[in-house]
């Protein structure tokens, strides 16, 4: 790898701006970059923004809306990458708290997608005194943004010819060539560098993400983190972009000003210790991260195998967490900020790679996490881990969504299984189930921005209807079995025995991930929310509470991944009580600002609503977009209902009020579509319901008004759209 | 070698010199909870002595910036400036010997510098040596103890 140099690069255009403290959580301003006419601009963040905004996320869709326009694609120049902190961002005491809020309208869906990222870029970005970051326009050339967040300089570079592509070497690269303090030249400090990139996957497919790096000293490497659902990797390749890159050094235990850092002290070390006691007996998270839960969900029969088709099979224990757990090097404070105790983010160490540009290299596989062992492993059939982490790695340094790329794959090789692909239709690769070598060679075609590969990197959505049109696929067979909402594929888990789930995918503004609420084991394992009032209670709730991390800077792990050890004493274990009663001290203690659970909620509804008449100003937020593909609801296949024979038997007579005996396989797959579509429905009344939503989605102005969203702008949207002229 | 502050429990007679010196030493003031070295009462004339050992190293390998390391004698060290005050290492310590003062940006610990030993007027503190320990060493740690006597 050849090394360069700062100087090696083309300087375009410098700003410079006074470094800013951080008070009481705020820098009460955000930093706005425009690569095409390489202009840096500072604007204030105002009282009433903060108030109503609260930070991170919500800052991040504020300055989009207002940046954007009704008409806005994913690659017009004024789309914006915005990359927002929050308040409690960059606290080194609480475990989880270095998240970054990228938010950006999509190339998959059109519409805002916010996705959630560790490393250490975000927290670096606001030590410099900045709240949020925007990236707008497009860059006529190869660029690299350099922000230094002591000495408050804005650089605008040319990225060399040489420089590397793909993010494991160029987030090394530029880790090395930026690490260097302006004053002290011959004292790198290469913790105090972190990187933004993609890679080349994202230069051709929609699926393309973002890798967040971070300086790992023990491994002596580079470390990423992925802001992975959505396209953002996209976005940033039409900008021309290459890299952004944050530098700060002094990271020290109260940078946000805390109004009182004492409490905040307190309140994380009491998590620590908890995480230190009960991790080992509860989650496992510091030896496996959240690939703890493969047997878990293999053994619920949650574990999506072959697109999504099954929830289980006895391959399963060929890639349990204990698997993992001897893959990963232990006993390393695997964090992704400073202070995570729970330290999740583990690493496979020198991986030799099989296949591809860099076979034959020991590298650093960053995870794999549940979502990409599940999405990479079981739904393509692989039960090889050297599969899955060949899979991981690629799709990492290219710069691909590995839950996208999962989905799609899955998709692809159960249209292989029907013969609605063949290797004429794939250039020769074989997508047999569990062949593994088949989908990475899809990969590296989308890397290569050729072959089957631009096709297949196209995504679910888009292949359901060109498989139907071009190869004559059953059309209702193909919208079935693409496993996406608004044109995002969705994420690990088997949806269709629980009702509240499925919502809790397809009911989502940006589309099916898991970080809005996750609610199988309370309605399907439990039973605790039985009625549909209880369950649209639970969709409520859950999104609400779980927006919250993102207006924060917070990760959703440290809340219910380890619990304390008395917690199934309380009336309503499943929302971890004393988790919430510590982020609203943990917020106070920093802000200033008081706060209870309810306030907690209600900042959250704020924004939640706002994203919805986003989508809504940008002509969706329908009722229409907000329904699943059925296999995610129920058996597409005969087949596919005899393997749970019993079970559909069963719910046919108590549920439905049917008797199965003596109709064909087909007629009780029919009676239990029908059933499960009308359940659907009925959930989404009762949902857009207790949402403070019409039937057809968009929130009331009475709503809004209750919540204190009613500005004029977002009243203009919704009024139009309830009076039908939008 | 490992140099520590070897504790004697059972001849401890609980004046709390050793604190008040230690807190005096490193904090410029007589607070005891800003001592390294604690003193529990646990029944009549009897006290319990709490100070690092200098060979578990929990704390060196649970450093997320590497602030913590162990020093050409054996001793566990902080080093405050390169420290981000998470305390993750005050939550590791199984006995308690990592310690922070609410309020203080960065945590401390028992250095063995012998300051306590001689205000003790009970014997109670020693400076001593023990063998290291090869189990302490974490693998990340041997790994760069070898490239360190390699000349890398």
């Amino acid at each position: 790898m050849s090394a360069f140099d700062k100087k090696d690069f083309k300087l375009l255009a410098e700003y410079k701006f006074e470094p800013k403290a951080v008070h009481r959580g705020y820098a009460m301003r955000s930093l706005h970059v425009d690569v095409g006419t390489k202009k840096a601009t500072q604007k204030s963040v105002s009282e009433d923004m903060k108030k109503r905004f609260t930070g991170g996320k919500g800052f991040g869709l504020k300055l989009l809306w207002d940046a954007t326009k009704p008409s806005t694609t994913w690659n017009d120049p004024e789309n914006e990458i915005v990359i927002a902190m929050g308040p409690i961002c960059g606290n080194t005491n609480y475990p989880g708290s270095g998240k970054s809020l990228v938010v950006s309208l999509s190339p998959m869906t059109g519409v805002p997608i916010d996705s959630n990222v560790g490393g250490y870029f975000g927290p670096y970005l606001k030590f410099g005194g900045w709240d949020a970051l925007e990236i707008q326009g497009k860059a006529a050339v190869e660029t690299i943004v350099f922000i230094d967040s002591n000495a408050g300089i804005v650089r605008f570079y040319e990225a060399p010819a040489a420089l590397q592509q793909d993010t494991h070497l160029l987030a090394e690269e530029l880790t090395h060539a930026f690490a260097t303090d302006e004053g002290t030249p011959d004292a790198k400090d290469l913790q105090s560098v972190s990187v933004v990139s993609a890679g080349r996957g994202a230069d051709h497919s929609p699926m393309g993400l973002l890798n967040f790096s971070l300086y790992d000293k023990r491994r002596q490497g580079i470390r990423v983190k992925q802001a992975g659902r959505g396209g953002i990797g996209r976005v940033l390749r039409d900008k021309k972009i290459r890299a952004l890159v944050c530098r700060f050094s002094g990271v020290h235990q109260n940078l946000n000003d805390a109004a009182d850092p004492a409490a905040v002290q307190r309140i994380g070390l009491k998590l620590h210790r908890e995480i230190i006691v009960n991790d080992d007996k509860q989650c496992k998270m510091r030896k496996q991260g959240t690939a703890h839960l493969m047997e878990v969900m293999n053994d619920y029969d949650l574990l999506p195998t072959k697109n999504h088709k099954y929830g289980q099979d006895p391959k399963g224990p060929e890639i349990a967490s204990w698997v993992w757990e001897k893959l990963f090097s232990q006993k390393l404070p695997d964090g992704c900020w400073y202070g995570c105790t729970m330290a999740c983010a583990h690493a496979v160490d020198h991986f030799l790679l099989e296949t591809g540009p860099y076979k034959g290299t020991k590298v650093c596989v960053d995870g794999p996490e549940y979502e990409s062992a599940a999405g990479l492993g079981s739904n393509l059939y692989v039960y090889d881990p050297h599969g899955i982490l060949e899979l991981n790695f690629y799709c990492d340094t290219y710069g691909i969504d590995t839950i996208s790329f999962g989905t799609m794959c899955s998709f692809l090789m159960e249209c292989w299984e029907h013969g609605v692909l063949n290797k004429d239709r794939t250039d020769g690769i074989d997508l047999s189930w569990g062949n593994w070598q088949g989908a990475v060679q899809v990969l590296h075609d989308m890397a290569d921005g050729k072959r089957f590969g631009v096709l297949a990197g196209k995504g679910v959505k888009f292949l359901a209807e060109y498989f139907a049109k071009e190869y004559g696929a059953d059309a209702q067979f193909m919208k079935d079995i693409a496993l996406h909402g608004k044109g995002l594929e969705q994420s690990e888990y088997i949806s269709k025995e629980s009702l509240a789930q499925q919502g809790g995918y397809y009911l989502t503004n940006k589309g099916p991930q898991h970080d809005e609420a996750w609610l199988i084991f309370m309605d399907m394992v439990n039973n605790r929310i039985p009625s549909f009032e209880n369950k649209a209670e639970a969709l409520h709730y859950f999104p609400m509470f779980r927006t919250w991390f993102g207006l924060q800077g917070l990760c959703k792990l440290p809340w219910n991944d380890v619990e304390p050890a008395d917690n199934a004493k309380h009336p309503e274990p499943n929302k971890v009580p004393e988790h919430v009663q510590n982020y609203y001290e943990l917020y106070s203690a920093i802000t200033g600002e008081s706060l209870d659970w309810d306030g907690l909620i209600r900042q959250s509804e704020r924004v939640y609503n706002f994203q919805r008449a986003f989508n809504v100003r940008q002509g969706r937020g329908q009722r229409k977009d907000d329904y699943p593909p059925y296999r995610a609801m129920g058996p597409v296949l005969e087949d596919e209902y005899l393997a749970r024979e019993e079970r559909y038997d069963k719910q046919m007579k108590e549920k439905i009020g049917i008797d199965p005996a003596g109709k064909s396989v087909a007629e009780k797959v029919r009676i239990t579509r029908e059933f499960r579509l009308k359940q659907y429905d009925s959930l989404i009344d009762a949902v857009f319901k207790r949402r403070g939503w019409t039937g057809d989605g968009c929130p009331t102005p009475e709503h809004l008004k209750a919540i204190g969203m009613d500005l004029p702008e977002v009243l203009e949207v919704v009024n139009a759209r309830i009076a039908g002229r939008a | 070698m490992i140099k520590y502050l070897k504790l004697h429990d059972d001849k401890c007679v609980g004046c709390l010199n050793c604190v008040a010196t230690c807190s005096r030493m490193y904090f410029k003031e007589e607070v005891p909870a800003k001592a390294r070295i604690q003193v529990f009462p646990v029944a009549p004339g009897s006290h319990h002595l709490v100070a690092c050992d200098q060979e578990c190293r929990l704390c060196v390998a649970e450093c997320p910036v590497q602030a913590i390391t162990v020093n050409a004698k054996g001793v566990v060290m902080i080093n405050k400036g390169l420290c981000v005050g998470c305390l993750a290492c005050v939550a590791v310590c199984p006995i308690g010997a990592m310690r922070y003062y609410p309020g203080e940006s960065t945590p401390f610990k028992c250095i063995a510098c012998g300051a306590c030993v001689k205000t003790c007027p009970a014997n109670a503190l020693e400076l001593a040596e023990k063998e290291d320990s090869p189990a302490s060493r974490m693998p990340f740690e041997v790994a760069e103890a070898v490239r360190k006597q390699e000349g890398k």
